[in-house]
């Protein structure tokens, strides 16, 4: 558990921060620039003092303002991965590594050199100098050097944010496998929602210094509060589900949700492997009665609990599907057609392939083969 | 006008060599100290502190000699204690000829020590403390590290410039053949001797080629270490 309390005031902007977050997994600090997400990093570290809190960490006080606690950061075992990746420019990328190992507590160590090395592909790297080496290569470097200081917290401040689309790319898929085969815990700072979805399993809201809304990715996904920080085009519901059947011809696959069954456009995975979805608001059909004929896949059955106005003469519904709830975005006029309202029966159509690219394994699920 | 230097040209040569080399081993220490209290330290009185550092560059080089008498003098202040508890006498030897050089050539190596600790990225050192380096192992091992371009510089001007000091030398630690009798003051000998004309001008060129080889050393160096660090030079 990551219990957080903190306040910051500076001169144009006051921090106030507050929230709890289930260890390990990753905790997603979300919100736009200027949203004091950077400060709050900052402040987990121990490199800026806060004006007055406490930080937590599995029940071990790194700050207490009131007790006159205050651990230096060389001393709190958390690792910190910079935007600018800050590799020390006169050791090579094996210098850089060893700086935090040599330095480590002299604990059984659990992460080694060579399984780092491994992990984030660094073979090749070992001898360079940084300014040898590409954006992303840089920030495998910074993120190895990190893991290699035995960190309790791993705190990531937009380790991407530098890069651009393909070399997010390059590198996205090593901070899952860390997420997936490590138990650190880790805070990933971004105002990236795509980045959010795929790595985080705890959300913290950010806006102007204090917390919209704090929960489970699938919780936030369909708080009102999110809606206001990210792109209309990206509201939607994040259920999370079981594979139950693959497809033979290896494009789909069929997961348990909640107590329904929902096809999605995924690469064939093992069963029972945990799976969460994004279904996009704007994705989804609402039926007041069953629909035959249709090349839609999914038809879920379930009940209207709130209707909700927008901006743009839409509304978003939300539909309790035996568990899992999901958001509708349907127009104004065709909310008065079918007559709407919370306790109706409704049939949500889902295309199967409209959740591709939004699948994401969870921490602790089986490996794929 | 004779190649070869004779045996009391090369004894000025060596002289100047060492009371250069042993200024700037013993400048160079305090001139990182200073550099670093200017750059990083805020307390009152830094201004002042700041001008005293850079006091030799504007005074007398004979004033800078005469105050160094008055204090390491065998009666001074810091002299007497000197002579009393170790033995040591710096007034008219080799030891204090460095002195009065490293004196002279300190605000040289502190502003090109301090330029370079001002350069040095704070971000690196505070991913040093999340990596657990404590204030001291994150100087040696990465501000330090990261000022040598600067330091070198330093050290390399202050040494060239310490191969010419004459006022606060000749001043200090007087005019004595094969003990204080550097470069610039053994020319200043050959000059006022009747027939020293061939040697006065053999040292001047001397003094010349070694005062260029110096700074000329100093920019390669620069330029080595930051393609090291992936700099730009």
């Amino acid at each position: 558990m990551l219990r957080v309390a903190l306040r910051k005031r500076r001169p144009d902007f006051e921090l106030q921060a507050a929230f709890s977050a289930p260890t390990p997994g990753v905790i997603a600090l979300f919100g736009r620039s200027g949203s004091g997400k950077t400060t709050l990093v900052e402040m987990l570290a121990g490199l800026l003092p806060p004006d007055e809190g406490e930080v937590q960490l599995s029940g071990t006080v790194l700050t207490d303002t009131a007790r006159g606690i205050h651990l230096p950061p060389e001393r709190r075992r958390i690792g910190y991965v910079f935007q600018d990746a800050r590799l020390f420019p006169h050791l090579s990328v094996a210098g850089n590594l060893h700086y935090g190992l040599s330095r480590a507590v002299r604990a059984p160590q659990f992460i080694r050199f060579e399984e780092v090395v491994a992990l984030l592909g660094l073979e090749t790297l070992l001898q360079r100098r940084p300014h040898q080496l590409s954006g992303g290569e840089r920030q495998r470097v910074a993120l190895a050097r990190a893991l290699l200081s035995q960190p309790q917290l791993l705190l990531l401040d937009e380790p991407l944010a530098a890069l651009d689309f393909p070399r997010r790319e390059e590198v996205l898929p090593y901070f899952e496998s860390l997420r997936d085969w490590l138990s650190i815990p880790m805070v990933y700072v971004s105002h990236h929602f795509e980045e959010v979805l795929r790595l985080a399993t705890y959300i913290v809201l950010l806006e102007a210094g204090r917390v919209l809304a704090a929960g489970p990715v699938d919780e936030i996904s369909l708080r009102p509060e999110l809606r206001s920080v990210i792109a209309p085009d990206l509201v939607g519901s994040v259920v999370n589900g079981t594979v139950a059947a693959v497809d033979p011809a290896g494009s789909t696959v069929e997961l348990w949700v909640g107590s329904g069954r929902l096809k999605v456009s995924l690469p064939a995975l093992p069963l029972g492997t945990r799976v969460r979805v994004q279904l996009l608001a704007r994705d989804i059909i609402l039926a007041t009665q069953p629909i035959q004929g249709l090349s839609v896949r999914n038809a879920l059955r379930g009940i209207v609990t709130e209707i909700a106005a927008e901006e743009l003469a839409s509304v978003l519904v939300k539909v309790d599907v035996g568990g899992p709830v999901l958001l509708a975005r349907i127009t104004a006029s065709a909310r008065e057609e079918l007559n709407l309202k919370p306790g109706d029966a409704v049939w949500a159509l889902v295309k199967a392939v409209s959740t591709r690219g939004h699948a994401f394994r969870l921490f602790g699920s089986p490996q794929p083969r | 006008m004779n190649g070869a230097l004779s045996s009391a040209e090369l004894d000025a040569l060596r002289l100047s060599l060492e009371v250069a080399a042993r200024s700037v081993g013993f400048g160079l220490p305090l001139a990182v100290l200073a550099a670093w209290i200017l750059t990083r330290a805020r307390f009152p009185g830094r201004t002042l502190f700041d001008a005293f550092v850079h006091l030799p560059l504007v005074l007398p080089p004979v004033a800078v000699g005469y105050v160094l008498l008055l204090l390491f003098g065998t009666r001074g202040a810091i002299g007497g204690w000197l002579r009393a508890h170790f033995g040591i006498q710096l007034p008219f030897t080799t030891a204090g000829a460095a002195l009065a050089t490293a004196v002279m050539t300190f605000p040289l190596m502190v502003r090109a020590v301090r330029l370079s600790l001002e350069n040095v990225d704070r971000g690196l050192e505070a991913a040093a403390r999340t990596l657990g380096a404590g204030a001291i192992d994150r100087f040696c091992t990465v501000t330090l590290p990261l000022m040598l371009p600067g330091i070198l510089a330093g050290a390399v001007t202050a040494f060239a410039a310490g191969l010419g000091e004459f006022g606060a030398v000749i001043t200090f630690a007087a005019n004595i053949p094969g003990v204080t009798r550097t470069l610039p003051l053994a020319l200043y000998t050959a000059m006022q001797s009747p027939d020293g004309d061939s040697v006065a001008l053999r040292l001047a060129i001397l003094s010349f080629a070694l005062g260029l080889a110096g700074l000329l050393a100093a920019e390669l160096l620069v330029r080595g270490i930051r393609r090291r660090l992936g700099r730009p030079s």
